[in-house]
Formats: C-alpha cells, structure tokens, sequence
C-alpha cells in the first residue's frame, strides 16, 4: 500500500479516521456537525476520484477492481447524503434533550469510525482483514443503536451484540478454513489470505474444506445481512437506534456483510469441484423474502416496518445471486445499489415524521400529505419506489428477476412473485393510511433540508427511467465474474 | 519422528482438554465457580498456544499466549468476580435448560463437529485437523453456554470461552497472519464492550443484569 497523500484509497480510509479523532474531542454541536459533512464530503470526492485516477496495482492488503469500485462510490455517497441528514437530526434530538454533549462527540466520532470501517471492508484484497474491517462497522453500530440508553434501546444493542459475536465467531471460523485450504498450494503466511491471490489458484484448493468454509461464511456474514432464521438483531437495532444509524444499517452495513460473502462465492465458482452456493442462497432468499412479507402485515412501529422491507429485499438480492447467471447477477446488483439509495432516502423521511409527531407508532401518523407535502409526498415516492412500482430503479431490477427466474424454474418464480405481492399489498396498507386520511399527531413544520431524501429519489427514478450506457457494461461486466 | 509424536500428543491433549473444561462450563451453576471453571480455560488455551508457538517456531504466538494468560485468566474474571459481588448477583444462574438436556446438546455437538472436520479435513495435515476438530467443539459448546444462560455476565463468559476456540482453531493453521492481532482486538472488544459500557448501563437503568429483565421491554411497544 503506497501511502503517498495524493493516492484516493488511502484517502478514503484516512479521512475517516483523522476526523473521528477530530470529532471525538472538539466541542459544539454546530462546528462537530459541519465537520462531520465536510469530512464525508471529501471521502466521497476521494472515491468518485478513484473512476479517474489509475487504480492502483492490487497489494497484499488492498484491493480496487470492478466488483468493488462502485460500492465505495455508493457507500461513501450514502455516507455523505446521511451525514447532511444527521445534522438537522441531531440538532432536534439535542433540542429534546435525548442527547447530551458528551453523547454528540461519541456519535460523530463513531460515525466517521463505522465509515472508516465499511470502506476498508470494501477496499480489502485481505480476507482477514475485511473480517477486521467488517466488525469493527458491526461493533460501532452496535455503539450507536445503545445510544440513547432507553430500556428498549439496550435491549436491542444487547441481542444486535449477541447475535452479531455469533456472526463473528462463524465468519472468523470460515475465514480459518479457507487459508487452510489454500495452505497446500498458495503456501504458508501472509500469501493464504490474498484474494487475488487465492481466486488463481482456486480451482486447485481442496474442495470438501473449501464447502464447509462457505457454509460458516455464509452463517457468519448472513447474520450481518439478516437473513431469515439470523435476523433477530435487525428490527430492534433499526427501531431502537437513531434513524441516521437505521438509514446507514439497512442502506450500507447489510451491503458490506453481502459483498463480503460475494467474494467467497466467487472463490467457490472457481472451484469445479466445489458444490454450487446458489441452492442453498435461493432457499434462504426465498425464506426470507416470504417470512418478512408476512411480518410486514404486523407491523406497529414505523422503523420496524422498514427494517423488515429491508430483510424481504436482501432476500431477493440472495435469491437473485442464488439464481446466478449474467442476467440475475446483473439484476442483483442493481437492486443493491436501487435498496441502498431507496432504502436510506425512506430512513431520511422517518426520521423527519418521527421527531415531527413525536412517536414511531404507525396508528398516531396520518395524512401526512395534508399537513407537510414536501416530506409526505418525497414519503410516498420512497414507498412505492421500495413496493417495486414502476417507472423507478426497483422495479426494473425486480422485474429482471423475475422474468430470468420465469424462464429457467418457474416454480421459483412463482413463489419470489407471491412474496412480492404480498410485500407490496402490506406497503400500500400502511403507506395509505400515513399518508392520506384525516391528519393526526402534531402539525408542526420541520426544521429539516428535504435534499438528501429528494436526491436519492431522482437518482433512483433517474436509473428507473434510464440507466447510463458506461453503467450497464460494469454491471455486465461483474455479472460474468460473479459467474 | 519421535519428537513429533510427541509434539502431536501434547497438544492433542491440551485442545482436547479445552473441550472437557467446556463441558464444565455448561454444568456451573453458580457464577463464581462459572467464572473459575472460564480462568481455567484460558490458563489451558495459553499452555496449548504457547505450545503451539514452540513447536511451529513461530515466536509472534507466544504475545497471544501472553494475552491469554494474563487478560483472559486473570484480569477479566478478577474484574467480573467484582462486579458480580458490587451487583450482588453470586446466586445461582437461571438456565433456560437444565443439566441433562444441556450435557446431551454438548455431546451433539461436539460429536457433529468431529465427524464434519474429520470426514472433510481427511487430506489436511494431521495436526491442525484434530486440532481444528477440537477448536470447532469449544466454539459450538461457547456458543451453547451463551443459549442457555440468560444472565449478561455469563453469557459474557460463553462468548469468551467460544473466543478461545477461535483463537485455539487459528494458532493451528500452521503460519496464519494476523492472529495477534485478531486476539488483542478480542481482548479490547471484551474490555471495553461488555464490562465497561453494557453491564454498567444496564445495572444503572435496571439495577439487574438479568437480561430476562430486559424481555419486558422486546418487541413492539403497543
């Protein structure tokens, strides 16, 4: 790793860092806010800088290639759009008195360490230390969502620790019995735990420890994508956290833990030998799309709502990567990035109509179109973009599942478009009934800037509508590595 | 050859010990003896890394073993023997399972993760596939002691002793980079985490760390 100051990777990784030393000791609300903007600002122009600059030569610990450069993009981007969101927050959630001083600069600085930790992750050409890099992004939300040491609060920080030291043990456990697969061929020491490295020899690697690898993998960082029988730990941490926090767990953490278990999957294709990943991803997919359809209908609290939305489409990504072939990749990794940017523009608005009525209870919101159009309608636009209506990004990648999945096993398809359905008729239940009807709950106006949650929603309409020529060849062009 | 029967031997039985002193965890059913029964693992897991770090000639390991030795048998379970007597919760553990059903859940276990690593690791070199065997065992049975405890300090503990078989499965993989590292930053999470942040806050708002305390509070607030 070449450590000269002009060198984008280091700078997405440094900047982080050094501001949340910054951010962890300077005082004032005011000041601490903008620097935490500016800070993820300049990350994320460090990563929009990595399309220009020749990328650099893959080394022992990092990594830039094509699967990875447009998550950093993402992430840093979301990272950005949540900080602008998070001021206007946490200047309400100050004026409320639920943070103290003290608990601000923690925040702030575990915020720019979360970030530090989700772009090492990505950038990581080391399968350890992306295990690093991932729990340390893990840990600090766990950090986060205890926060406002309510009952509630640490419960879900407790069971979010618990389940994720499980994720922990079972990925570190994998992670094990890879280098020892590769001990035989790639030789001993720092050269075993190289990805590039590993991906070229691969197809010679022991195939029965290279099986059971993936499965603790899989176990391990599925926890982390909250998968069906693992997601425990989502639906409180995303209820109980601050919203900036729900809108970068579901928006950018569950992708990290899904890019990581990626990158194994493509170390397993290389294997002939090796069983295929997809059945068993289809079937955890497929569960849990289906189960969180169902528990979308029960429903109260309205960042629990969408913490299950979250599980139901990291289901379809898994089913869609199960499926594999260019055409699902190529969906899977669309409704990554469309998740992600829908996903956190939803947190935004939720966040907004919470501290405006003051409860996250569905029943106590409604006609939220009446009393503030600009966030009930940027609202209404976020759900049906996450229900998978058209014209928007969602829809499009949802429809390339289905329609691939209809051509090869149609009693798949069958089943993804029930789970669908049903996802989508609990989406209208509850979008009708906040938005429209009779006002209820506070009519104040928010102090807030609408920007982040609007642009993310353009965006999405934007690659609904039409998705840029240069785009469309990466996403091919990973689809075919993905295999 | 005979040096390495006998290297192969010694280790042998210091992994398969770390799975027996496991087995005493699940039956402990008082927090003291719980808490000695887990210094006993660590002093165990230090003999068998250092072990290790001698006979693969890798000096780095002996740090981990250090680490064992002094953080995990000694500083972590004088300090929770302290907040055990400062919270006044030395009763006896309530255990979602009793005894009998826990010990045949071990066994299972214990017995799926010989034939898994056995039967798939047959081509692999001899000792780090017992050991991995072995290591696997002390992860599922942690793994079983943090299911069945609902009280935070053990299920602290649980989480420490399925740690040490991670620590146990990477010192065997002969030449694997970063365990140092992996094993002090264990060893700061545990630090800081668990003792320091949650039992703090959750005796300061619950005056128990029970977390069935906490089960009141779950779910959707109606």
């Amino acid at each position: 790793m070449t450590m000269t100051s002009l060198d984008p990777v280091s700078a997405v990784l440094l900047i982080p860092i050094v501001s949340a030393a910054l951010l962890a000791v300077l005082p004032g609300y005011r000041l601490t806010a903008r620097l935490n903007v500016v800070a993820s600002l300049l990350t994320f122009v460090a990563a929009l800088s990595l399309f220009v600059v020749e990328r650099p030569q893959p080394g022992a610990y990092v990594l830039v290639d094509d699967l990875n450069i447009v998550f950093i993009v993402l992430n840093t981007f979301v990272g950005f759009t949540t900080s602008i969101f998070s001021a206007s927050y946490i200047a309400h959630e100050l004026e409320t008195g639920r943070l103290t001083p003290v608990y601000l600069r923690f925040y702030h600085a575990m915020y720019q360490i979360m970030m530090f930790g989700m772009n090492l992750a990505f950038v990581s050409n080391n399968i350890g230390l992306m295990w690093v890099a991932v729990e340390i992004a893990t840990l600090t939300t766990v950090l986060m969502v205890g926060i406002y040491r309510t009952h509630a609060a640490l419960e879900a920080a407790w069971k979010y620790f618990i389940l994720g030291s499980v994720g922990i043990a079972f990925a570190l456990f994998g992670t094990i019995l890879v280098y020892m697969a590769a001990g035989p061929i790639v030789g001993e020491g720092q050269d075993g735990m190289i990805w590039t490295l590993l991906i070229q020899h691969a197809a010679a690697f022991d195939p029965a420890l290279l099986n059971v690898a993936f499965i603790f993998l899989f176990l391990g960082y599925g926890t982390k994508v909250g998968l069906a029988p693992l997601h425990a730990w989502l639906p409180d941490a995303h209820a109980e956290g601050p919203t900036p926090i729900s809108a970068v767990l579901s928006g950018l953490l569950l992708n990290v833990a899904l890019y990581a278990l990626l990158r194994f999957k493509i170390l397993l294709a290389a294997n002939p030998h090796a069983i295929a990943p997809g059945p068993l991803m289809v079937t955890m997919g497929l569960v849990s799309l289906i189960f969180a359809a169902f528990m979308l209908y029960r429903r109260r609290d309205i960042k629990r709502l969408f913490a299950y939305s979250s599980i139901e489409h990291m289901g379809i990504i898994v089913f869609a990567f199960g499926m594999g072939g260019p055409l699902a990749n190529f969906a899977g990794l669309l409704h990554m990035v469309m998740h992600s940017l829908t996903k956190s523009a939803i947190f935004y608005a939720v966040g907004h109509i919470s501290q405006i009525k003051g409860t996250q209870r569905i029943n106590r919101i409604r006609g939220l179109t009446v009393t503030h159009p600009a966030l009930g309608w940027g609202f209404v636009a976020g759900v049906v973009a996450i229900a998978g209506l058209p014209p928007l990004g969602i829809f499009m990648s949802e429809f390339l599942i289905v329609s691939s999945t209809f051509a090869r096993q149609p009693l798949l398809a069958i089943a993804l478009v029930f789970g669908l359905l049903l996802a989508f008729g609990a989406l209208t239940l509850r979008l009708t009934s906040v938005a429209f009807g009779e006002p209820r709950g506070s009519k104040a106006s928010a102090e807030a800037s609408y920007v982040p949650m609007l642009a993310h929603i353009a965006l999405v309409l934007c690659a609904g509508i039409y998705l840029p020529a240069p785009l469309v060849v990466w996403f091919q062009h990973v689809a075919r590595l993905l295999g | 050859m005979q040096m390495h029967s006998l290297a192969f031997d010694i280790s042998h039985t210091l992994a398969g010990g770390l799975v027996l002193i496991s087995f005493m965890m699940l039956y402990q059913d008082r927090l003291y003896s719980l808490l000695n029964v887990f210094a006993l693992h660590a002093v165990v897991l230090a003999l068998s890394v250092a072990w290790q770090a001698y006979i693969q000639d890798a000096p780095h390991l002996y740090i981990t073993a250090a680490i064992a030795l002094v953080f995990k048998a000694i500083v972590i379970p004088v300090a929770l023997h302290r907040i055990v007597k400062q919270l006044g919760i030395h009763r006896d553990i309530e255990s979602a399972l009793s005894i009998g059903p826990t010990m045949l859940a071990g066994m299972a276990l214990v017995a799926l993760s010989m034939v898994l690593m056995l039967r798939v690791t047959a081509d692999a070199d001899p000792l780090a596939r017992e050991d991995l065997a072995f290591a696997l065992s002390v992860v599922l049975l942690g793994l079983l002691v943090m299911v069945t405890r609902r009280n935070a300090v053990s299920q602290v503990v649980g989480f420490m002793s399925l740690e040490n078989g991670l620590v146990l499965a990477a010192t065997g993989a002969k030449g694997m980079p970063l365990v140092v590292e992996i094993s002090v930053a264990f060893s700061i999470l545990i630090a800081f985490i668990v003792i320091g942040i949650f039992l703090f806050r959750i005796r300061e708002r619950f005056d128990s760390v029970d977390v069935s305390a906490l089960d009141d509070y779950r779910g959707e607030r109606r």
